[in-house]
């Protein structure tokens, strides 16, 4: 159980990341699809500080702040579709939501 | 007590802490509680960063993640939900097929991350990595870190252009 491994942190980032895959496959509402997709990226960062520390190579900390710049944008840009999607169908529920054009 | 005593009770709390709220950012009925449960999701996350000492990390989580991404998604879920609030969830069928979907994937990187990775030994106390991080920065990854700051404000002013209301 101790001392805290490589394989501990791991672990924690494969739980992270399958929970926002049934985030995203479980929820109809697109801000829980969201939310999903946040818990997909905060899964691939924790695996590349673990990764960082553990092979004493700080690139892996710098690729992780650019995710969470990248992160920020596509938070920003999914909220303004959504509310454009609310504004259109009325609702954010993706299986309402599935004509492209009328 | 040793510093590993330590370090693994810290850990094990704070898995059980993103374990319990994970749960319920994915299977509870109200989005706002699964936004609130996010917030503890994500400060064991950044617990997780200044437990492997990545300082600067942990602060910019909180202040990103929780300062702004967090507020974003309270606003949408603001602007976009009909009264009462409620989360719709997928048919029942669907629902098991995503939770036999999330537990395959689980069960593929753990074996994937215990076949190559198994009990990877402890490496000792590391400095601050502010400094070492502020020369990669704008040093090796200038043009990365700037591109990524380019890429952010594009977004930023496509997002408003995008929600500006058309009515003129």
């Amino acid at each position: 159980m101790y001392p805290i491994t490589l394989t501990h942190y791991l672990a924690a980032g494969a739980f992270l990341f399958a929970m926002g895959v049934v985030a995203c496959i479980a929820r109809r509402n697109a801000v829980g699809i969201l939310i999903g997709i946040e818990l997909i990226l905060n899964a691939a960062n924790v695996n590349l500080v673990a990764f960082a520390r553990y092979w004493n190579n700080l690139d892996g900390e710098v690729f992780a702040i650019i995710v969470i710049i990248l992160a920020a944008c596509e938070a920003a840009v999914a909220l303004a579709i959504i509310i454009n999607l609310f504004r259109g169908f009325g609702t954010v529920e993706v299986d309402y939501a599935s004509k492209l054009k009328e | 007590m040793s510093p590993e005593i330590v370090q693994a009770v810290i850990f094990y709390f704070l898995a059980a802490m993103l374990v319990v709220s994970c749960a319920i950012v994915v299977f509870s009925h109200s989005i706002v509680n699964a936004c609130f449960a996010l917030l503890f999701t994500l400060l064991a996350v950044a617990g997780f960063y200044a437990l492997l000492g990545a300082d600067f990390l942990a602060v910019t989580q909180v202040v990103v993640y929780v300062g702004g991404i967090l507020v974003l998604l309270l606003f949408g879920i603001l602007l976009t939900s009909p009264l009462p609030i409620v989360l719709g969830v997928a048919t029942r069928r669907t629902y098991y097929l995503a939770v036999a979907a999330g537990a395959a994937v689980f069960a593929m990187l753990m074996i994937i991350v215990r076949a190559f990775w198994a009990g990877q030994p402890a490496v000792p106390e590391q400095q601050s990595t502010l400094e070492a991080l502020g020369m990669l920065l704008l040093g090796k990854y200038l043009f990365p870190f700037e591109f990524a700051s380019l890429t952010l404000l594009a977004a930023l002013i496509g997002a408003a252009y995008l929600v500006r209301r058309n009515d003129r």
